[in-house]
């Protein structure tokens, strides 16, 4: 198993020994995205762990949430020595599941030290807000109305590999089954226009502008440069 | 001159469009979500997760019948439970009929409803059943214009 400056993961025989395993991936890459995905339904472990393998994720998918807490570590009866490295870095659950709830199994995690910081995001085929509401206040990250479809999964996506994650934490958070029916909220935003750097008259843009190349459309800074990120929030300048 | 394989298409295109809600409406949009992760590497997986569903219906409807069979001693919420987990799995595959029946089957389950709850377990295992074939069809149609060398049409729900 790769050994890369603290991450590790499972041996397949390990998984599989504790039950676990029938939809479980080759071995991770420290940089992949690797997520566990909690559901008690076969047909939706098969499409959530689809979903989220055509998104490039490495998948982990347990049955309970139980068996999740077993892979994490975090059952009573095991030590954790062996599984304190495991990566995770999104965890995905149904809400209604036998035994123990998504609900249940997202406080567990929120408890935990070891993995409080992994976001966790709560599915469910029931729109009842007051569920919603207390996923979201015991610290889920988002609320997923099944049944789940690409779009939300790419959605999840983006949030992960976003470096600036501070100003999501601070907004206001949208029930996704608003934005699903509400012809008004978009998800995403727009698209900017084109920016051109030579429309610019901004005086604090300009100053930014000056001191780099002069430009030309063969060196337009690439998308994620500064200057095009303030060229976008600012697309009513000219 | 019509080809073997532009019939093929049409007929193909014709029966999915008689699947949609606009239609009998065996299937939802969700089935057409389904069809997006489908690809060379998977290139089955439609009729991998629907042929997962129709065994989980076979399962689930087996409990209900039992549960029912219990003649005086119902355990409803135990119906209502199966009830619940085959409205999930239909509503992850686009099995819209299914899922509308399950609505109606959860609600005799919560009000203890016996004969509401027997006619609706009827109507179920006939409407899985249907789906079944109708997929069956369709995956065969499929089948046929790759063996005659076209591509499948890309016909969303």
């Amino acid at each position: 198993m790769p050994l890369d400056g603290g991450v590790s993961c499972l041996r397949r025989s390990e998984m599989i020994g504790i039950g676990i395993g029938e939809l479980e991936s080759p071995p991770l890459d420290s940089d992949q995205v690797h997520v566990l995905a909690v559901d008690d339904s076969l047909v939706d472990r098969i499409v959530i762990e689809r979903l989220l393998r055509i998104t490039s994720c490495k998948v982990t998918a347990v049955d309970s949430g139980w068996r999740a807490l077993e892979f994490l570590g975090l059952d009573d009866d095991k030590s954790s020595v062996e599984f304190d490295r495991l990566k995770v870095d999104l965890i995905i659950t149904d809400y209604c599941m036998p035994g123990m709830t998504g609900y249940e199994l997202l406080k567990k995690i929120k408890e935990s030290t070891s993995f409080r910081e992994v976001p966790v995001v709560i599915m469910s085929s029931e729109n009842v807000l007051t569920r919603i509401d207390r996923c979201l206040e015991e610290g889920a990250e988002d609320f997923l109305l099944k049944p789940v479809k690409l779009a939300d999964v790419k959605r999840l996506r983006t949030y992960l590999t976003r470096d600036v994650k501070v100003s999501d934490r601070n907004k206001p958070k949208v029930p996704e089954d608003l934005s699903r029916f509400s012809s008004l909220a978009m998800v995403t935003p727009p698209p900017p226009p084109p920016p051109s750097i030579t429309s610019v008259k901004s005086s604090s843009l300009e100053e930014i502008v000056s001191s780099s190349p002069p430009p030309s459309e063969s060196s337009i800074s690439p998308v994620d440069s500064p200057i095009r990120r303030m060229e976008m929030r600012s697309p009513g300048l000219d | 001159m019509d080809t073997l394989v532009a019939q093929l298409q049409r007929q193909f295109r014709d029966y999915t469009i008689s699947l949609s809600p606009g239609f009998f409406g065996f299937l939802d949009d969700q089935f057409t979500e389904l069809k997006k992760l489908q690809d060379e590497c998977s290139p089955d997986f439609v009729a991998e997760v629907v042929s997962l569903f129709f065994e989980d219906c076979e399962k689930l409807i087996g409990n209900m019948a039992r549960a029912l069979d219990q003649t005086g001693n119902v355990d409803f919420s135990l119906v209502g439970s199966s009830v619940h987990q085959l409205k999930g799995s239909s509503s992850s595959v686009g099995a819209k009929r299914v899922k509308g029946l399950c609505v109606t089957f959860k609600e005799c389950c919560d009000s203890q409803n016996f004969e509401g709850c027997v006619r609706c377990l009827q109507q179920v295992d006939i409407e899985y059943k249907s789906l079944k074939a109708k997929l069956q069809d369709l995956f065969n149609l499929e089948q046929q214009i790759v063996q005659a060398g076209g591509r499948i049409p890309q016909v969303d729900i």
